[in-house]
């Protein structure tokens, strides 16, 4: 019999102790008091903060003068039309195209990759970049990896394509985001009120605490990187309003249990070996300076962007909805509106028929308000 | 954004790692681990990929870190009442397991 | 091919969306809203109506219910196609069999008078493979106490078919008809057993997640564990539903809209083995959102809900059985999870459950 982990061990690692966690806000309320105003904004930047303060039902436990703004933390949300785009020609091209399971439904210019298979395009759902490698091991045919989500995520497509053995027929059309960029466009939003920040704790493990400093001595604002398990969530929004009511502009580490001051830095170094940061667009945010990774020149072999002539013109007969245009994703990202500040929230913009980018994925805010109904008197 | 899930590792062989995620096992590469592990550790995975050893005094000292945070908050009538209510669940909690 | 080439094309903003050929993609087939919707605008539509039937098409439930002289008819038919054929705890033999004979026990029809079995076969099929699924089928008939009484055979070319389809159709006389439709506020939320083992032992061999240990399908036949339900308190069971695909969130919503009644349900309460709760945290799933091939939902009157949960644990089929919630006279239509820390709707999938990274 396997040796196998008791149920204690689960709870402790787990962190969800339902009573800890009415202590912990409790204490956020008694901090709340001391600080006096009647609201006070904090932006997360991550999707998984997200998931986890929806899942767990937080957000009704929380005090309501305690604004938890979701911030762009969601890679797939932000993963642009064109990046889209390729991977829709490539699919649609005979190419088969394998990615996770979160990019399926991202709408590109003409069609998501979810359509595209539908129409005959093919399109492999993957859980791991070791996965994708497999793939291509089985097939003659070529396999590109169209690879999404935030440096966490860059560190294990990084890895498959140091590998040794590389199939020949395998490529990484990269979508890669890179969070720390971000940070800075939307503490600099015009009309922002974010009085303090939420870090994502994963990747964080990768990049360190101590990359924030510099953040943080730029906008004065606190940072506190946290986990996901409730009790990490809460801990870590304790601590942040501590920081704001001491107006303590520090970076704070609450998940100290997978987060250092250095970060990873094996990790570090495979990123950036495969990788470097350039200027481009996140979908419904803005141009970001350093904001995507792709893949370095000595590893243009691998990357399908220089490998394939990747053709977007069959896509040319389909122009992007107008209903763009209308979209406030933007906003909602940098916490100056809610999802109830858009005019085709819930109407033409519905989860099963997304236009911006906060109604793509579980994580988008949109769409969390859509299904959960924002703070719903349950 | 990045789902991680924690396990413990129950076998190693070259850079993969079986790992008892609580109920099912599943290799996991160590590729961009910084530090060695072995059966027994706890690491972080994150899309099949080990990113993180978690030494398991650290898992303790988040708890301790919980009680600290609770300690500086607290202090006042607001949080021994709280204190109160959690012992009083536990108390609960204890005699239904008792019943059960 | 650069990005701005396809951004000077749209900046320039004079080509419509060229309207798209409205077409079946696999949400269709996920059995949720999308599902419902393309059954009742399209496949259900334009049928003469009239017919004295008290459960028919329009009550969209799991089978239809025609009156005889003494009691009813009930007929539910169902095409089974999965890949791969073969999964943990089960294969399309089993399932076949299993889901009509589930789909008639929703009803209150639990003691099938028969089956047809219509197989579509790929050919290159393996004649060792078929004999498989043959005795798979055989097995879960004598486990249902039903047998197969008719069917039909048909092979289709190389590459024209994915391995096998098989269609079954059952029916069975009932004294009684229990409905999806039927909760009052107050009910109590029963279900037979452990959630989504069928759907994330499916996904695991089907993305080649090698879990190992613990994962297994459900796909069982449960007439006779229903029967048990519903003998232990007659009447008292005032709704039924299997949440196969869509899971138990699709399941419970449907039976919240049809009722007219808002449904709380306690997270602590919900049995989930602990193997299908770590693999789903791994995958990012959430187990309401999986299918499930071997449970079943009931809304039972609050009194009779310690017998109803007794009868059910009685059965080795029930052991896992809990109470684990109730109906309300608000939020009608909606289902609200408590999950210890707060509370939260609860969602309903949209299309296939996929793994998530994020």
């Amino acid at each position: 019999m396997p040796e196998t982990l008791a149920r204690d061990d689960v709870h402790e690692l787990k962190f969800r102790d339902p009573v800890k966690a009415r202590a912990l806000t409790a204490a956020i309320e008694r901090v709340l008091d001391e600080i006096g105003r009647d609201r006070v904004s904090v932006m997360h930047v991550c999707g998984s903060h997200e998931q986890s303060i929806a899942k767990f039902g937080l957000r009704s436990a929380l005090p309501r003068r305690l604004s938890v703004i979701m911030g762009p933390g969601c890679p797939v949300c932000v993963t642009d039309m064109p990046e889209v785009d390729e991977a829709v020609a490539l699919a649609l091209d005979g190419k088969v195209v394998a990615t996770y399971g979160d990019m399926l439904k991202v709408p590109g210019t003409a069609m998501s990759l979810a359509e595209a298979e539908a129409q005959g395009g093919r399109v492999e759902v993957v859980y791991s970049a070791s996965q994708a490698i497999d793939l291509a091991r089985g097939t003659d045919d070529e396999v590109v990896f169209f690879a999404s989500g935030f440096e966490t995520t860059a560190v294990a497509t990084a890895a498959v394509v140091l590998e040794e053995d590389m199939p020949a027929n395998f490529s990484v059309l990269s979508a890669h985001k890179y969070i720390p960029p971000v940070m800075e466009i939307v503490a600099e939003m015009p009309g922002t009120n974010v009085e303090g920040f939420l870090a994502a704790g994963h990747a964080a493990t990768i990049t360190g605490s101590a990359i924030f400093e510099r953040f943080v001595e730029r906008h004065g604002i606190p940072v506190v990187v946290a986990g996901f398990e409730p009790l990490d969530i809460l801990a870590g929004l304790l601590k942040l309003v501590e920081l704001i009511r001491d107006g303590s502009a520090a970076v704070a580490n609450t998940f100290p249990r997978c987060v250092t001051a250095e970060g990873n830095l094996v990790a570090q170094e495979r990123l950036w070996r495969v990788f470097r940061a350039t200027g481009g667009n996140w979908r419904g945010i803005a141009h970001v300076p350093n904001g995507n990774l792709r893949l370095r020149d000595e590893f243009a072999g691998v990357d399908a962007r220089r490998r394939f002539a990747i053709d977007l013109t069959p896509l040319w007969g389909h122009a992007p909805t107008t209903l763009l245009q209308s979209c406030i994703c933007g906003d909602i990202m940098a916490g100056v509106a809610a999802p109830t500040d858009c005019d085709l929230f819930g109407k033409e913009c519905l989860p099963g028929n997304p236009v911006g980018a906060c109604m793509v994925s579980n994580e988008g805010t949109c769409k969390i308000w859509h299904q959960y109904g924002g703070h719903p008197e349950l | 954004m990045c789902l991680g899930v924690p396990g413990k590792v129950v076998s190693v062989e070259g850079q993969v790692a079986l790992v008892d995620f609580f109920g099912v096992r599943r290799e996991t590469r160590l590729d961009v681990i910084d530090e060695p592990v072995g059966p027994g550790d706890y690491v972080l995975n994150h899309v099949g990929f080990a990113i993180r050893k978690i030494p398991a005094e650290d898992i303790r000292e988040t708890l301790s870190l919980y009680e600290l945070l609770l300690r500086e908050a607290g202090g006042d009538m607001m949080a021994d009442d709280v204190r109160g209510e959690i012992e009083a669940a536990r108390g609960a909690a204890r005699q239904e397991a008792a019943r059960a | 091919m650069s990005h701005a080439s396809i951004e000077t094309r749209r900046a320039n903003g004079a080509m419509p969306r060229r309207p798209q050929e409205r077409i079946v993609t696999l949400m269709h087939g996920a059995g949720g809203r999308a599902m419902r919707a393309l059954v009742q605008d399209t496949l259900a539509a334009g049928f003469p109506a009239g017919a004295p039937w008290a459960v028919g098409l329009e009550a969209m439930d799991d089978g239809a219910a025609i009156p005889l002289a003494d009691g009813w008819l009930v007929v539910t038919t169902d095409s089974h196609v999965v890949h791969p054929w073969e999964f943990p705890g089960g294969d399309i033999g089993r399932l076949s069999i299993s889901g009509t004979v589930n789909d008639l026990a929703m009803m209150g029809a639990t003691e099938p008078l028969g089956l047809t079995s219509a197989i579509v076969v790929e050919e290159g099929f393996a004649l060792a493979d078929l004999e498989r699924v043959q005795s798979s089928m055989t097995t879960a008939c004598l486990e249902a106490g039903a047998t197969v009484v008719t069917g039909d055979t048909k092979v289709m070319g190389r590459g024209e078919l994915d391995g096998i389809v098989i269609n079954t159709t059952g029916v069975a006389l009932a004294r009684s008809v229990v409905r999806d439709s039927g909760l009052v506020p107050g009910d109590r939320i029963v279900m037979t057993g452990t959630i989504g083992d069928h759907g994330i032992a499916l996904m695991a061999a089907r993305h080649g997640l090698d879990f190992d240990g613990g994962l297994a399908s459900d796909v069982a036949p449960i007439n006779r564990l229903v029967r048990l339900a519903l003998d232990a308190a007659p009447g008292a069971v005032r709704a039924m539903k299997d949440p196969t695909r869509g899971g138990v969130a699709s399941a419970l919503h449907e039976m919240a809209e049809k009722s007219g009644v808002g449904i709380v349900v306690e997270a602590e309460r919900i049995p989930v083995s602990p193997a299908v709760r770590s693999a789903a945290e791994i995958l990012g799933l959430d187990p309401f959102h999986i299918a499930n091939e071997g449970k079943a939902i009931l809304g039972v009157a609050a009194q009779a809900a310690d017998a109803v949960l007794a009868a059910l644990r009685s059965h080795p089929r029930g052991a896992d059985a809990a109470i684990v919630g109730e109906c309300i006279d608000r939020q009608v239509g909606r289902v609200i999870l408590d999950t210890g820390f707060g509370r939260r709707l609860v969602t309903e999938p949209e299309g296939e459950p996929l793994p998530r990274i994020c």
